[in-house]
């Protein structure tokens, strides 16, 4: 299954012991700690390697790189919130311009990245992405998920999910739209590959990683990123929480590539979605000062519903 | 060298070929559309060796200027009004990258009301961008400065963005007779690119366009590229020598015409004053001693060129086709605070806004507006600012209102009678 098998032909990453021991990415960064984005930042970029240049629209992670300071050990370009893909189109086809006209050295090239976050991927930056698919632009997308506005102070984006607390929707309900279904929206377009990875899923999210470098074309990967500051819960829990949003199936774990969807761990007994939302303090309204069961009910009712269509499917 | 009849468009598209550029980010908009499709015409039939692609808004068509100019290679792109509003983050941004590329701007006025015809208020709205501005009034001069403005563009004194600015309509549909350098010498006058240290290269890993944290640093860069834009002057001055001594052309930061002997001189951008140019010699004529400049550079501010060119004149008449909402003519207020406080300038700067969206501006005007200024200087009195508009256009904008007020009553009409249900049943 895995795309770039060594000359046995047996995937690179099959156990725990086949991921680097070391991480790439350098530490002592302005992300906050527990922050999941950074977490699978650290695990994608080993897999990347520094023959890379990301290119970053506004969001949390454009504090990566302040002068004199980057923990990148490739190139980097920040542009704006909305236009990443198109700085990524822009890079992608000088460096091509370059080789066919043989200025530079094939050996020069990179790996062109896309480092975005939800809001950039979700809303203002959707349009720049739809370009780039529709011309079929050869390049890795990341989207770090944090489901907010994070930077900002954590207020509702089109990634939030239905019922979170968030800066701009304090009421006892949260926020009553639904998180978008960007994965869906990526897919539409018939990209090379899409995926969902979470940071507390290390071997999935490195063979995603992995099979995505061995594509051409549009790859797009949307990395579940558990806050601590905007989903409010203690930075030691990232983890925790993280395994728990793919348990009870908040976070399916999945990929689109050749026209078909695949999810790559269907949880065989799902863990009732309370037990990751109570570990939040963004979802502490539904549970004191007193239990709202419609509301989680109303979740666990759409989170069984996506995994019916799944079985089913 | 062969001469063609081109147009101002034509022009646009030949200053990119002939400059050798080898990446067109585009987007489609009235009046620029033209440029694009003739060099997506040139590159599909081999004609030229580039790579066009047409993003889906100018706010990436820019993003993508600037990102390809920044990992090493040869920009040209174009775009027009309401596009280069909608950009307009980026061209800020860019800018700011030191990544030198040439954008062609075809003007137009800007919503609201929208509208297709020319202005120079979206030209304008990128002033302070940090992109240096050459503004064209004649077919020829679109292709020239192009050329010099990759020049000027990759000048390692420079490092800036270069918009050349042509009037929508009026230049980009016109043709006229344009001499076409040979391939071979333009392409030495532009020379090859050197991105220098500013490119993308596996085994040179560089982060462009970081965040900085605060003033300190901010104001550096800033100040920087600011200091930048103003040895840009003195670079288009040996770039100007250079073009005229490989073509014969001179294109001056201050195009000067019939300035020497002159009492009261008009001063205005674009082809417009190509009007003003024919309204100078019927004064002259009439023996009245005018005379007319027209900046070409807008950014650098060529303030030294003025206050020498305008030292001892009597009077200035300065016509903006642009309208700063509660200031007023902008060329006016940039040519104020060149010349306050020079011991020859001028005692009468008179403003006038004129030929906004396309409006015309006819020989009389250009008679009445000196016969102002005249009389300025005779009373030693500044007139007011002047917002042209004649009695024949209000009668015909009074004519339109009537009818919308006529269709508007004609529309509420049938709601009336049917009480308003016609709709939902």
């Amino acid at each position: 299954m895995n795309h770039n098998p060594d000359s046995a032909g047996n995937p690179r990453f099959q156990r725990m012991k086949d991921l680097p021991s070391t991480h790439l990415l350098g530490t002592g960064t302005p992300m906050c700690s527990g922050c999941g984005g950074l977490a699978a930042l650290h695990e994608i970029y080993d897999i990347i390697g520094d023959k890379s240049v990301f290119i970053n629209a506004a969001g949390c992670m454009t504090l990566l790189s302040v002068y004199p300071f980057t923990p990148f050990r490739g190139s980097w370009l920040y542009t704006s919130m909305a236009s990443a893909p198109a700085g990524a189109q822009g890079v992608r086809d000088a460096l091509d311009i370059l080789m066919q006209k043989r200025r530079m050295a094939a050996s020069e090239d990179m790996e062109v990245v896309v480092l975005t976050g939800d809001g950039s991927a979700y809303g203002m930056g959707l349009s720049a992405t739809s370009g780039a698919m529709e011309r079929n632009l050869d390049f890795l997308y990341i989207c770090y998920d944090n489901e907010g506005y994070g930077n900002t102070g954590q207020q509702t984006s089109g990634a939030t999910p239905h019922g979170a607390r968030t800066a701009t929707n304090r009421g006892l309900s949260g926020f009553p739209g639904f998180k978008k279904d960007l994965f869906s929206i990526w897919a539409a377009h018939k990209p090379a590959y899409v995926a969902t990875v979470i940071a507390s899923e290390p071997l999935d999210l490195a063979r995603k990683i992995d099979r995505a470098l061995s594509l051409k074309g549009p790859r797009l990967i949307i990395a579940l990123a558990p806050c601590p500051t905007g989903w409010e819960f203690e930075p030691q829990q990232s983890v925790d929480i993280g395994r728990m949003a793919v348990k009870t199936g908040a976070w399916p774990l999945k990929e689109y590539i050749d026209g078909e969807f695949v999810h790559t761990r269907i949880p065989r007994h799902r863990l009732p979605v309370e037990q990751y939302l109570q570990l939040q303090g963004r979802f502490k309204h539904l549970f004191e000062p007193r239990r709202n069961d419609v509301l989680i009910n109303e979740i666990q009712d759409r989170i069984d519903r996506y995994w019916r269509n799944v079985s089913s499917g | 060298m062969s001469r063609s009849l081109l147009t101002g468009n034509g022009a646009a598209a030949w200053g990119a070929r002939l400059a050798l550029a080898d990446y067109i980010p585009a987007f489609p908009i009235t009046p620029q559309t033209e440029i694009i499709e003739t060099l997506a015409n040139w590159i599909d039939t081999e004609a030229m060796a580039a790579r066009l692609v047409t993003l889906e808004s100018e706010h990436s068509m820019i993003t993508a200027a600037g990102a390809a100019a920044a990992t090493g290679v040869r920009v040209f792109s174009a775009t027009s009004s309401q596009g280069l509003l909608h950009g307009m983050e980026m061209i800020y941004t860019v800018a700011g990258w030191r990544a030198p590329f040439v954008l062609v701007n075809v003007s137009r006025g800007l919503a609201s009301p929208i509208t297709l015809e020319p202005d120079h208020n979206d030209v304008l709205a990128a002033r302070d961008s940090g992109f240096l501005q050459i503004h064209c009034a004649t077919c020829q001069e679109v292709l020239d400065s192009i050329l010099m403005a990759y020049r000027l563009a990759e000048n390692d004194r420079v490092r800036l963005p270069v918009m050349v600015n042509l009037d929508g309509f009026y230049l980009s549909f016109t043709r006229e007779p344009v001499t076409l350098p040979d391939a071979k010498t333009a392409a030495d006058f532009v020379g090859s690119y050197d991105p220098e240290n500013i490119r993308f290269r596996a085994s040179a890993p560089v982060s462009q366009a970081v965040a900085v944290l605060g003033g300190g640093p901010y104001s550096y860069f800033r100040y920087e590229s600011h200091l930048a834009a103003e040895s840009a002057l003195e670079v288009y001055h040996q770039v100007a020598d250079e073009f005229e001594n490989l073509f014969g052309r001179r294109h001056e930061a201050i195009d000067s015409y019939r300035t020497d002997d002159a009492e009261l001189v008009l001063v205005m951008l674009g082809s417009f004053a190509t009007k003003a140019q024919q309204a100078v010699d019927q004064m002259r004529d009439a023996g009245q001693a005018v005379g007319l400049l027209r900046p070409r550079l807008m950014r650098p501010f060529p303030r030294q060129q003025f206050r020498q060119l305008l030292a001892g004149k009597k009077g200035v008449a300065v016509i903006d086709q642009n309208l700063s909402m509660g200031f007023g003519g902008i060329l006016h207020g940039e040519l104020a605070s060149a010349l306050y406080g020079q011991p020859e300038a001028p005692p009468i700067l008179a403003s006038f806004v004129a030929g906004l969206g396309g409006r015309d501006i006819t020989g009389e005007e250009f008679f009445a507006m000196v016969e102002e200024t005249r009389a300025a200087v005779a009373s030693d009195q500044i007139p007011p600012p002047r917002l042209l508009y004649t009695q024949a256009e209000l009668r015909e904008v009074r004519k339109l209102q009537a009818v919308a007020q006529v269709e508007r009553v004609e529309l509420k009409q049938p709601q009336t009678v049917q009480g308003g249900q016609a709709n939902e049943s």
